[in-house]
């Protein structure tokens, strides 16, 4: 039998090729996107019923950076709760793992699908955010933009392992809740605290929300070396 | 296809303090199909498990030639595994997990590869977009075969793969066993069938607690043969 030419591809080009395979499925069903919509214009909604009353419409930076970052947490735990769903129906993680695919392409793979749904709905949800609570977001609009990048990359950094840990879990949807949110609270505290700076537009001085961006990258390098390094050992089961 | 053996060299694995292996030193060779029999717990699914690279032995090795089978990506390309479960993605279409797992392992001209592939396991006349997840488990088993076979592996792997095909299923797939054996794979079968065995195997491995009890090679056996040989072996389990 004539052997067929193989050329091992690239890390790169293995992990996108994971990559664009969730989001296709995604892009078919949109059953996430829409889930976690829901969810996230639901608790931005809960929240103005409770803060918006009468003739008063707006509320500090402080509670509207708050309000952002619980949707994003929230709608973000449904995303990550599916990360591995379509893996483990049929048994499809192990024609994944059984493939020549190094491991961290299928951590970077997912963890780049994961966060770009999640980026998706976050850029619905910012303008319902600013239009409810006449939030002033058009200042910084470019760096708010890069805290919800490296927020959500920061989240799904150690989502994804979560995920991949409770793969075969009865009960992971409750379990993951439980176990991320400890983790990424320095993520949330960082992206907030930035955040709230950004959108006061009395504080003359953004050195603390520069701290913070800093801050925030500096821990996605930590969390993302960290999930690198633990994702097979995890997906594994060792 | 390749000439070489894969040998397992007193192999052992244990789980906590479970051992599901103990000493385990085989040979198999190309162009066999090597039946692998036992009593529930006997270790048959963690031999096919430390086989297929996705658990590590805990004692001694496993060779491919003389290439250690680790599960570092390279050997890993010369495996094929069909499971109980199909291990594709119900949202995709066969085409659609076919590409996929073809880009995976680098196959170039991918598209005749995956004709070529639906014609042989008779999907070629399935609508295009069809998801998979739509298809009958017979069907679901053909595109198992054909994922397992795109990358035309050395090592094809096979657990229990006609516990849930009709009659007329399980004949296709013991024929299709039979044509990979002729071209020159290694066939191992993992199966509580013995008149399945009986119908293909060339080498015949009955495990008892986790022991090699029995491993007899011959140009092939009847029914009664394996019956006799898996019942002398397994005598007095328990």
């Amino acid at each position: 039998m004539k052997r067929r030419r193989v050329a091992r591809p690239s890390w790169i080009s293995q992990a996108a090729r994971i990559a664009w395979k969730d989001l296709h499925i995604e892009g078919r069903s949109r059953e996430v996107v829409y889930t976690m919509g829901f969810l996230a214009a639901l608790v931005v909604l809960v929240f103005s019923f409770a803060f918006i009353s009468g003739q008063e419409t707006t509320v500090g930076p402080d509670v509207v950076a708050g309000i952002l970052w619980v949707a994003v947490l929230f709608s973000g735990t449904v995303a990550l709760s599916r990360t591995f769903d379509r893996e483990r129906e049929s048994e499809a993680i192990r024609s994944l793992l059984l493939s020549p695919v190094p491991r961290s392409a299928i951590y970077v793979g997912k963890l780049v699908a994961t966060a770009a749904i999640m980026l998706f709905v976050e850029l619905l949800l910012v303008p319902l955010l600013a239009a409810l609570f006449s939030a002033a977001i058009a200042p910084h609009a470019l760096w708010l933009g890069l805290l919800l990048v490296q927020g959500t990359i920061g989240f799904c950094a150690v989502g994804v392992i979560f995920s991949a840990a409770l793969l075969r879990a009865r009960s992971r949807d409750a379990l993951l809740g439980a176990l991320l949110f400890p983790i990424v609270i320095p993520v949330l505290l960082a992206a907030s605290r930035a955040t709230a700076t950004l959108l006061d537009p009395s504080v003359p001085d953004l050195d603390p929300a520069y701290f913070w961006t800093r801050f925030l990258a500096a821990l996605d390098v930590v969390f993302v070396v960290v999930g690198l390094w633990s994702f097979e050992p995890v997906v594994m089961g060792e | 296809m390749s000439d070489r053996v894969l040998r397992l060299e007193n192999v052992g694995k244990t789980f906590g303090r479970h051992r599901a292996l103990a000493d385990v030193s085989l040979s198999f060779l190309p162009g066999q199909v090597a039946a692998v029999l036992g009593p529930n717990g006997a270790g048959k699914s963690t031999l096919l498990a430390l086989l297929s690279t996705l658990a590590q032995p805990s004692q001694g090795r496993l060779m491919l030639g003389d290439q250690d089978l680790s599960r570092h990506s390279p050997v890993r390309a010369t495996i094929g595994y069909v499971g109980h479960e199909p291990g594709v993605y119900g949202d995709l279409s066969a085409r659609q997990n076919l590409r996929l797992f073809a880009s995976l392992y680098g196959i170039e001209s991918a598209e005749s590869r995956i004709d070529e592939m639906l014609a042989r396991v008779g999907l070629a006349g399935v609508r295009r977009e069809a998801a998979a997840r739509t298809f009958s488990r017979g069907m679901l088993q053909r595109l198992a075969l054909a994922r397992a076979l795109l990358h035309q592996p050395e090592i094809l792997l096979f657990d229990e793969p006609g516990s849930a095909l009709d009659p007329a299923g399980a004949a296709w797939l013991a024929g299709e066993l039979q044509r990979e054996c002729e071209a020159g794979r290694l066939v191992v079968l993992v199966t509580h069938d013995l008149a399945a065995a009986a119908t293909v195997a060339t080498h015949l491995v009955v495990l008892r607690r986790g022991r090699v009890a029995r491993d007899e090679t011959r140009s092939g056996f009847s029914a009664d043969e394996v019956r006799a040989i898996y019942e002398e072996a397994t005598r007095g389990k328990a």
